[in-house]
């Protein structure tokens, strides 16, 4: 971070902050542009809102700058006495209340429609857990198809080494892939902790909760690339969990859908097979790089008081089953997951050879996806 | 503000005073002590016992003082309407504070074990039934719920007795029929610390043979948690009851000046209500 | 009601009966001297609470990680929250009850003058704590100050030292509260009847029985905690057959009625000084009293509005929306009372009249938010987005630290004798008053264009509006200086204040000397 553009900053937001208006033409004042009926109607509901309260603040303060204005002292204004008028409270609780009935009517207008998911076209899972999102196509085309969803800006863009790209911190490995035009139901739980699935434009915000499915659902009427972010406090990196839905033509999705397909079939032509140390480290690696380095860091050396190292182990260089069962089924009440539920077994095996063969841990020894699927067999 | 004592017309105002310091200090060596403890850091037992014992310190100085300021009868009429307007706050404070478990128990019941097990949340835990009681779907273990009619029962009409002995103490307070108050304190006491006796041989029982425990899911939780806590009041009732009664041999007590021993007993109504709702939501229904 | 003569407790044969040095301090029981203590106290807390809110904005001032790292960050907005609203805010205004409410209502002291000073003396335990917390392995709470679980399951020690923090501040504010509601209903003066009584005082007393009803709810939650932390129980563990969104419940239970703890005796404050510059009695007396009470009782039934996206059923979204918008209806008869309060007075605007119309004007901002939030469907889009934190700024910083401005600039003649020094004093006004709008207000753009709050880097779109927000920040925070710089030179000295500096000041507590001597109607006085 260049003390100069630092320098640039303060002095743009000052300027600002004194003069108003004039520079904000590009900045942002309002919602997003929405993507589907429903956001479209709260951007309304939103807009209406503020109208009314808006002519509200405009009455009432102006009586009361008006009152500022001309019964001063200083001009030479003598107290009045009165000090009730039973007409005048009444009117003024009843005329506020109704204003409020008034307002109800469309916001649960607005409500009731937000809350309809029935006879969806395509179900989702997203499954949060620190720091990503897990998706599950459970029912509709696609159904079966399995990821996980990470972050993808670079560290060093975050750390200020590298220049920031476009969608900076909004951009993930593999975005949830859905058809325009139809309705898509999300469910949403968790493993660890409370996350909560939000996206702007699709006027999406539900909370996963730990143990729990809760639903909801978006039809998205434009393709695109929509945006969001986890937006319940999830731990340390709970500012680096985006959610990214991609909206694509009904051809596009079925083309996606072919190639996913592919994947698992491929995936399950490797169950069987035994593979080599080195094969099993370059996989780790990249399983390491999504799943673990935030909380063991890209070192192996964790972060002191609250994660620990794995360089250097003592369950990393022990027996592998004690490896094998941490990672699998996690530590209940610490932040460390049961993997097991997230990961597949090559994923898992390549992960911990990795862990076992990597710093300055040098155990030589290959865990193969066999031994995973018989660890969790028990 | 020594004049006071000449003018009991005037509201009390006690010294300066240092027993409050005192509680600070306790509560700060007790809650780093059991920090230390809970996290197996340390000497943590020790520190929370120091505070234990400087907080028992404090409780004797502060009431010795409010005791010696009442005998020496500088607490007038109104003096005494503070005292009995603090007492029914504090009171309500501690109904608030079961109410917030009596409304983990209700909320576990009726939503979040029914939520468990619907349809959608089949895909976590499937085949899970929702039924109470339950210890939720990650609890595989076999366990017995706590039965209402053996102990439970017989602790109910133990401690509506016990209001009603109070009850009858203090009417021989007010009759200054001291022979009537000594035991019908005494025999609250006695079916107080009965109660604590049957609780305890309960909790054995529970952990012992019916594999109900703290850590048998929900079920467990809230049991052990609601029952509990009323324990830990019903002990210092009767703790309390104790003081009284001595109080009340050294002669302290005028049937127009008591209110030591109406708190007490308000106190003791108060758990008795307590139990009752235990009785008929944790053990009953 | 005005004394009939000033009266002369204090000034003849009786002295202050205290110990010297720092023993007074600690073994007082003088209501003068609790309020005092608790003032600084709260100032000292309002600082550190604030330090720790410029590390946030200094770290948000643009993209990318530069001064901490992410869960120190989720420390300090903890510690912020928490220490702004149980150390800086509460304690002040229970500091104002201390020093203002016996002398109101012609009480010699508070009830229990001795618990008294255990109340307090239990802040500086629970603040040990908490500051404590910092420094051990792992590092303090990185929850929000809201301690969801089950993220609060997972955190380390420090967790443990807030969660004790949190109980020993609700002893605090329980004992506070008995004794604050046992004095105004006990030891009024003959006369003076609890229609009669200020209005600050009512506040208060429907302030403490919203405490004394809460805090021990909380306690509950973190109680709950505390055991599925250590001793295995499954409050909060779906697998045990508990439920996260449990602790929610719990704590907004007592969270909202808290909002409201931190509201009531600001407009307390706001209807004892808008009379007063004004010179024109309170508008609507009887209807504030009872739409105080009406929005006491209604807070009880709105918590869920704080989780409308956690998934409860849509009847229960709609029942919370409309109890929510509800209590909009008492708090507008109490802002039209206050407009016509001032309508034909005889207005002047002296630093306390300046910030209580401040905050007339920016809390209704607020109040609006608040609004706007409370229609669930409009929620969704800003639920736990910088638009909920602008909101709730405005309530609490233009809310109730704004009042409680007001209150130290009108009381301060009577607490050192001195007049404070009304230039400095509205320029202090002004800078706040500007910046914390260049603070706060872009935050409401910054909501709705999506960016969740608690988090400390966020998407280039982002930028600006944060560059501006921290701008504003350190320029407010730095004003708070000027604050100080004031209050010390008028306890040190500045023009002799007469026993009723304000012309339109109505009241006993304007009947005794300033400074109001140590002992204060010793003897109750008679009301005309
Ligand atoms: C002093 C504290 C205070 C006060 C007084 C309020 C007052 C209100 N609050 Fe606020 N609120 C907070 C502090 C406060 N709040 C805090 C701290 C949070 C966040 C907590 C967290 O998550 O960390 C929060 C969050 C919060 C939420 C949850 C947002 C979210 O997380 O998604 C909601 C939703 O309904 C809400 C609503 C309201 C409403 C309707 C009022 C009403 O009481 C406002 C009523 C006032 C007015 C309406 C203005 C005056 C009226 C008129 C001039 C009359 C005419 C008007 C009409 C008829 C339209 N608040
Ligand atoms: C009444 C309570 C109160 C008060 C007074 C404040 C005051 C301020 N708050 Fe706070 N705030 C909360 C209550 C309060 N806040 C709560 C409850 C939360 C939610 C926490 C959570 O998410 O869990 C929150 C969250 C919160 C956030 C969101 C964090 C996040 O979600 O990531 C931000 C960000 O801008 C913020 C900023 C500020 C600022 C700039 C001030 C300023 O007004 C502070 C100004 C004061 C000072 C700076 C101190 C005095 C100054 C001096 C003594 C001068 C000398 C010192 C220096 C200049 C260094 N606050
Ligand atoms: C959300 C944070 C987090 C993530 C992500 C994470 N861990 Fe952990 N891990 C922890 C914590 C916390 C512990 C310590 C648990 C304890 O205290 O018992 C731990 C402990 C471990 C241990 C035992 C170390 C020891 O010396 O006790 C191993 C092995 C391990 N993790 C491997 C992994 C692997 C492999 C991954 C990725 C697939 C991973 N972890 C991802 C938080 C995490
Ligand atoms: Cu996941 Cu925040
Ligand atoms: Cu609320």
């Amino acid at each position: 971070m260049t003390i100069q553009w630092s320098v640039k900053r303060w002095i743009a937001g000052v300027a600002v902050a004194l003069f108003g208006g004039a520079v904000q033409a590009a900045w942002d004042f309002t919602m997003r542009e929405p993507a589907t009926k429903l956001a479209r109607d709260i951007l309304d509901l939103h807009n209406l809102m503020m109208t009314i309260i808006v002519v509200v603040f405009v009455v009432v303060f102006g009586l009361l700058s008006y009152s500022m204005y001309a019964h001063r002292k200083s001009r030479g204004h003598q107290a009045a006495s009165f000090h009730e008028s039973t007409g005048v409270e009444v009117a003024w609780t009843v005329v506020p209340f109704v204003v409020l009935v008034g307002m109800m009517i469309p916001a649960t207008k607005t409500v009731l429609a937000m809350r309809d998911s029935s006879q969806p076209d395509i179900t989702v899972k997203a499954t949060g857990s620190q720091w990503k999102w897990g998706y599950d196509y459970l029912k509709g085309q696609g159904e079966g198809i399995h990821y996980l969803s990470v972050l993808a800006t670079p560290r060093e863009q975050i750390d200020g080494g590298a220049p920031k790209g476009e969608h900076y911190l909004l951009e993930v490995d593999r975005p949830l892939v859905v058809p325009v035009g139809r309705k898509i139901r999300v469910l949403t739980t968790a493993t660890d902790v409370i996350h909560s699935w939000a996206i702007p434009e699709l006027a999406i915000k539900q909370d996963a909760i730990p143990g729990f499915v809760r639903d909801t659902s978006f039809r998205a009427e434009r393709e695109g690339v929509f945006r969001g972010q986890c937006t319940e406090l999830c731990g340390k990196d709970h500012g680096f969990m985006p959610v990214v839905v991609e909206v694509v033509s009904a051809e596009k999705y079925d083309k996606w859908v072919e190639d996913q397909q592919k994947l698992i079939a491929a995936a399950a032509g490797e169950a069987g097979k035994t593979w080599a140390l080195d094969e099993l480290k370059a996989r780790g690696a990249k399983v390491y790089t999504a799943n673990c380095v935030p909380c063991h860091q890209a070192t192996g050396r964790g972060i002191p008081g609250a994660f620990p190292a794995l360089d250097g182990s003592k369950v990393v260089l022990g027996p592998t089953a004690g490896q094998i069962g941490t990672v699998l089924n996690g530590r209940p009440g610490t932040a460390m997951a049961a993997f097991g539920k997230q990961l597949g077994d090559t994923d898992i095996a390549a992960v911990i050879t990795y862990t076992r063969n990597t710093w300055s841990n040098k155990t030589g020894e290959a865990v193969q996806p066999a031994e995973i699927k018989a660890a969790r067999a028990k | 503000m020594a004049s006071t004592a000449h003018q009991p017309d005037r509201y009390f105002v006690p010294d300066p005073s240092s027993w409050p310091i005192f509680g600070s200090i306790a509560l700060l060596l007790m809650t780093s002590g059991a920090v230390l403890w809970m996290n197996k850091l340390g000497s943590g037992a020790y520190v929370l016992l120091a505070g234990v014992a400087v907080l028992v310190l404090m409780l004797f100085g502060w009431f010795g003082s409010v005791i010696r300021e009442s005998v020496g009868g500088r607490y007038n009429k109104r003096v005494d309407l503070s005292f009995r307007l603090g007492m029914g706050w504090f009171i309500f404070s501690e109904v608030m504070f079961f109410a917030a478990f009596f409304g983990a128990l209700f909320y576990v019941r009726v939503l979040a074990v029914p939520d468990l097990a619907t349809p959608d949340n089949q895909v976590l835990y499937p085949g899970f039934s929702g039924q109470w009681p339950s210890a939720g779907p990650g609890f595989k273990e076999m366990f017995t719920p706590m039965a209402a009619w053996g102990i439970p029962a017989i602790n109910t009409l133990l401690l509506l007795s016990s209001g009603a002995t109070v009850t009858w103490a203090h009417w021989g307070l007010l009759k200054d029929n001291r022979g009537q108050l000594k035991v019908g304190l005494a025999l609250t006491i006695l079916l107080g610390v009965l109660f604590i006796s049957l609780q305890a041989y309960e909790y054995a029982h529970a952990y012992q043979e019916l594999n109900l425990k703290l850590t048998t899911g929900i079920y467990g939780t809230t049991f052990f948690m609601l029952t509990g806590f009323h324990g830990l009041h019903v002990t210092l009732g009767a703790i309390m009851l104790i003081v009284i009664l001595m109080r009340v041999l050294a002669g302290h007590f005028r049937s127009e000046h008591h209110f030591g021993f109406e708190a007490v007993a308000w106190y003791w109504h108060f758990v008795d209500v307590v139990w009752l709702c235990l009785f008929i939501f944790v053990y009953w229904l | 009601m005005e004394a009939a003569h000033a009266h002369e407790s204090g000034t003849g044969h009786e002295h202050a009966h205290h110990r010297a040095g720092i023993m007074r301090w600690v073994t007082t029981t003088n209501h003068k001297d609790i309020g005092t203590m608790y003032l600084w106290f709260s100032f000292v807390m309002f600082m550190v609470g604030g330090v720790m809110a410029l590390i946030v904005r200094a770290e948000l001032f643009q993209p990318g990680l530069q001064y901490v790292q992410p869960e120190f960050f989720n420390q300090m907005i903890t510690l912020h929250g928490l220490i702004m609203v149980f150390g800086a805010i509460m304690p002040a205004f229970v500091g104002f009850a201390n020093w203002m409410i016996p002398l109101m209502i012609g009480a010699p002291d508070m009830a229990f003058a001795r618990m008294n000073n255990w109340s307090f003396w239990l802040l500086p335990v629970a603040a040990i704590l908490l500051i404590a917390s910092m420094f051990v392995t792992g590092g303090a709470a990185g929850t929000g100050w809201t301690l969801y679980a089950p993220l609060s399951i997972q955190m380390g020690i420090g967790m443990d030292l807030t969660i004790f923090a949190v109980h020993i501040l609700g002893m605090s504010s329980i004992m506070g509260s008995i004794n604050i509601a046992t004095t105004i209903l006990n030891l009024r003066a003959p006369g003076m009847t609890l229609m009669k009584m200020p209005m600050f005082c009512w506040t208060w007393l429907i302030t403490a029985f919203l405490l004394i009803a809460t805090m021990p709810v909380l306690a509950g939650a973190v109680t709950m905690t505390l055991t599925d932390r250590h001793f295995g129980t499954s409050f909060f563990n779906a697998a045990g057959g508990g439920d996260p969104v449990l602790f929610q419940h719990i704590f907004w239970f007592f969270g909202h009625p808290e909002v409201y703890i931190i509201a009531l005796p600001a407009f307390g404050v706001v209807s004892q000084v808008i009379p007063a510059y004004a010179r024109k009695p309170l508008f609507g007396y009887a209807s504030m009293v009872y739409a105080t009470a009406s929005i006491a009782i209604i807070s009880f039934f709105v918590w869920a509005h704080h989780m409308y996206v956690v998934g409860m059923p849509v009847a229960g979204q709609i029942y919370f929306m409309y109890a929510t918008v509800l209590i909009a209806v008492p708090t507008a008869v109490k802002v039209f009372n206050w407009v016509a309060t001032m309508w034909r007075g005889a207005l002047t605007f002296e630093t306390p009249m300046l910030f209580c119309v401040g905050f007339l004007f920016l809390f209704t901002v607020g109040g609006f938010t608040g609004l706007i939030l409370a229609m669930t469907a409009v929620d969704v889009q800003v639920q736990d987005t910088y638009y909920v934190v602008a909101h709730f700024h405005y309530v609490m910083v233009a809310g109730a630290l704004f009042s409680a401005f007001g209150a130290v600039y009108f009381w301060i003649p009577k607490w050192t004798g001195h007049l404070y020094d009304e230039r400095l004093g509205k320029l202090h006004f002004w800078l706040s008053f500007i910046s914390f709008n260049v603070t706060f207000f872009p935050q409401h753009f910054l909501g709705l264009a999506g960016m969740p709050r608690r988090i400390p880097d966020y998407a280039l779109q982002f930028a600006d509006w944060n560059a501006v927000s921290s701008a504003g920040a350190f320029v407010f925070g730095f004003s708070q200086l000027l604050f100080l710089y004031v209050v010390l030179k008028t306890i040190r000295g500045g023009e002799k204040a007469e026993a009723r500096p304000w012309d339109g000041a109505q009241g006993l507590e304007w009947t005794v000397p300033s400074p109001a001597p140590y002992h204060t109607f010793q003897e109750a006085p008679t009301l005309r």
